[in-house]
């Protein structure tokens, strides 16, 4: 759980007439959560930035089947509903689905969460799904469960959902509004008919608010995905944010459309663009004055086994599965240890932040108001700089400005260089890096080779390797201040300070 | 009077539980559909069910080898840009 760098009492000021609790910069939206949801979802990896780097998550593909069309999806590949377009997962049914989680954690004690989303609609397969989760609730009843939806069965399966260990159901919500309805949706199966065009996003609408409402009054935690498609539904996510929150969802995440052509699927093939990055960080910002948003979310492939950025589902496809040996009430008491003793380290390093942080936002709280400046860091974890430029596979992209540190998300790239003899493709690789990280002016990293600190000075963006295994939001205040000093964050500020 | 599923199909289990008359089943490649029990649904439902969920175009024909739902029915795709 990464703290803010900046102190609540500055930032409620400034926000002034938000709701406590979801409102000011942080980078980490864990923050804002109440205390009873933050128990329930520390150890989710998904959730939490930090989190990512200590605890595994896993998808199952079971229930391949689905009862509506989005036009982001290619119902020959896996659902652009919670996983990658273009990819798809090797479908199991409920027994094999079973075996290969406990295979899973059994061997990866970090593994805490099991999730059934695509290809497919879980909850338009409910006997698949449910004697997945009912098995899992019984044999291991250490996992946590969770399920994504598009919402049409949703209001006739709350009760069901109820009985098993899930505490976080995720509805993809894309709008509020049938007219926006039609242009994602062509069509949804309902009633034994199918249904076309607006009043088909009608329905679905008015299910998945229904399902929203059933879910928040049993008490089960309710996260909202939106798929953000410009021109279609993207100044429209506001008002979807508003309302979810009203209530009752305790989470918003804002993807990005992925829309590869090559992927078939309607708007690929018909030119519909995704956002840009800074596109979708100003909907995420627009948004976070009424709702949690989540910030990090790495729109995984369905079947990602393992630690960020290492994915093992190659050692656990069926065969190997089939092979293998579980004692899972042993296993379960070696995951009881390791869990343990990841939540002693979290609590220390978080105590340790804590202290660090009151002194950072003393220094910090000068009056002088300086502009925001975004800043790339390569990491391969723990809060700290410790990643090579060339190594990157992706960059987490914070903002400094003079309210602190905030986390803004992360941006995916190609290693500009693999090490060894691999760097034939350093140039093209170099390319995406430097479009990756447009609108940054500085990206920290443990190491930055010769070659690509020219390209990246051109484009506006300072290389910086002097703050290696330092911790994150600490280098990028300091090379702030070092921006401030050097008078480069002035620009634009002489008439904000007359006014202040 | 029966319905076919082809090798386009999926197999993503949509229609199975939906079949009234329990005439489909899943086989390797695809799902199939035996021909003896199919009624398209008469007496059942007033469009036939797989071809209802199914979602994609020409996965299942009629009698005719006519699929139920020809290209660009269900995606919204114009065919010049299915065919690229």
């Amino acid at each position: 759980m990464q703290l803010p760098v900046i102190n609540n009492e500055a930032s409620e000021a400034k926000a002034g007439g938000c709701s406590a609790g979801s409102c000011g910069s942080t980078d980490d939206q864990m923050n804002h959560l109440p205390e009873h949801i933050r128990e329930k979802v520390f150890n989710h990896p998904c959730y939490s930035e930090e989190a990512h780097h200590y605890f595994a998550r896993m998808h199952v593909a079971v229930a391949p089947a689905c009862n509506i069309q989005c036009h982001y999806c290619n119902r020959k590949y896996d659902c652009a509903n919670e996983s990658r377009p273009g990819v798809v997962s090797e479908l199991h049914t409920p027994v094999q689905a079973v075996k290969k989680v406990l295979a899973v954690a059994a061997t990866i004690p970090q593994m805490t969460v099991l999730g059934i989303a695509g290809p497919g609609d879980p909850l338009a397969n409910p006997e698949r799904t449910f004697e997945t989760f009912r098995m899992l609730s019984e044999q291991a009843p250490d996992i946590k469960l969770c399920v994504s939806t598009n919402g049409l069965s949703l209001p006739e399966q709350v009760e069901e959902l109820s009985k098993y260990n899930i505490d976080h159901v995720t509805i993809t919500i894309n709008c509020v509004d049938p007219d926006v309805g039609a242009q994602i949706y062509p069509w949804i199966f309902w009633k034994n008919k199918r249904i076309k065009g607006r009043e088909a996003a009608e329905i679905l609408i008015a299910q998945q608010q229904k399902g929203l409402e059933m879910l928040v009054a049993k008490g089960i935690l309710v996260k909202v995905n939106s798929v953000m498609i410009p021109g279609v539904n993207d100044e429209h996510l506001a008002e979807v944010s508003k309302i979810v929150k009203a209530k009752g969802a305790f989470l918003h995440n804002v993807m990005p459309l992925i829309s590869e052509a090559e992927h078939g699927t309607f708007y690929g093939l018909t030119g519909q663009r995704g956002p840009t990055h800074d596109e979708l960080q100003a909907l995420q910002d627009k948004c976070e004055g009424d709702m949690n948003m989540m910030r990090h979310c790495r729109q995984c492939r369905a079947d990602a086994v393992g630690l960020l950025g290492e994915d093992r589902g190659s050692e656990f496809s069926m065969d190997k599965v089939e092979q293998m040996e579980i004692n899972y009430p042993e296993a379960m008491k070696m995951r009881a240890e390791v869990h343990a003793a990841i939540n002693e380290e979290l609590e220390s390093k978080r105590l340790a932040k804590e202290s660090k942080v009151q002194l950072v936002s003393i220094q910090g709280l000068k009056k002088e108001v300086t502009r925001p400046v975004l800043m790339a860091v390569a990491t391969k974890g723990g809060g700290v700089v410790n990643e090579h430029f060339g190594h990157a596979s992706e960059f987490l992209i914070y903002e400094a400005s003079s309210e602190g540190v905030r986390f803004i998300g992360h941006r995916k790239t190609t290693p500009y260089c693999e090490g060894g003899d691999t760097c034939g493709d350093g140039e093209s690789a170099l390319d995406v890096t430097l479009r990756v990280l447009a609108g940054c002016e500085a990206v920290l990293c443990s190491k930055v080779g010769y070659e690509p600190w020219g390209p990246l000075e051109a484009a506006g963006i300072q290389p910086n390797g002097e703050h290696a295994m330092e911790p994150i939001e600490e280098a990028i205040l300091k090379v702030y201040e070092e921006m401030r000093a050097a008078g480069k964050l002035e620009a634009k500020m002489d008439e904000q300070q007359k006014v202040a | 009077m029966a319905l076919e599923i082809i090798e386009s199909c999926t197999n993503c289990f949509a229609c199975e539980p939906l079949c009234p008359s329990k005439a489909i089943y899943e086989a390797k490649p695809h799902f199939l559909i035996n021909p003896d029990k199919c009624t398209e649904c008469a007496g059942d439902f007033e469009d036939p069910q797989c071809a209802t969920i199914c979602p994609i175009e020409g996965a299942i024909l009629n009698d005719d080898g006519i699929p139920l739902n020809p290209p660009g029915s269900l995606t919204g795709i114009p065919s010049q840009k299915l065919a690229a």
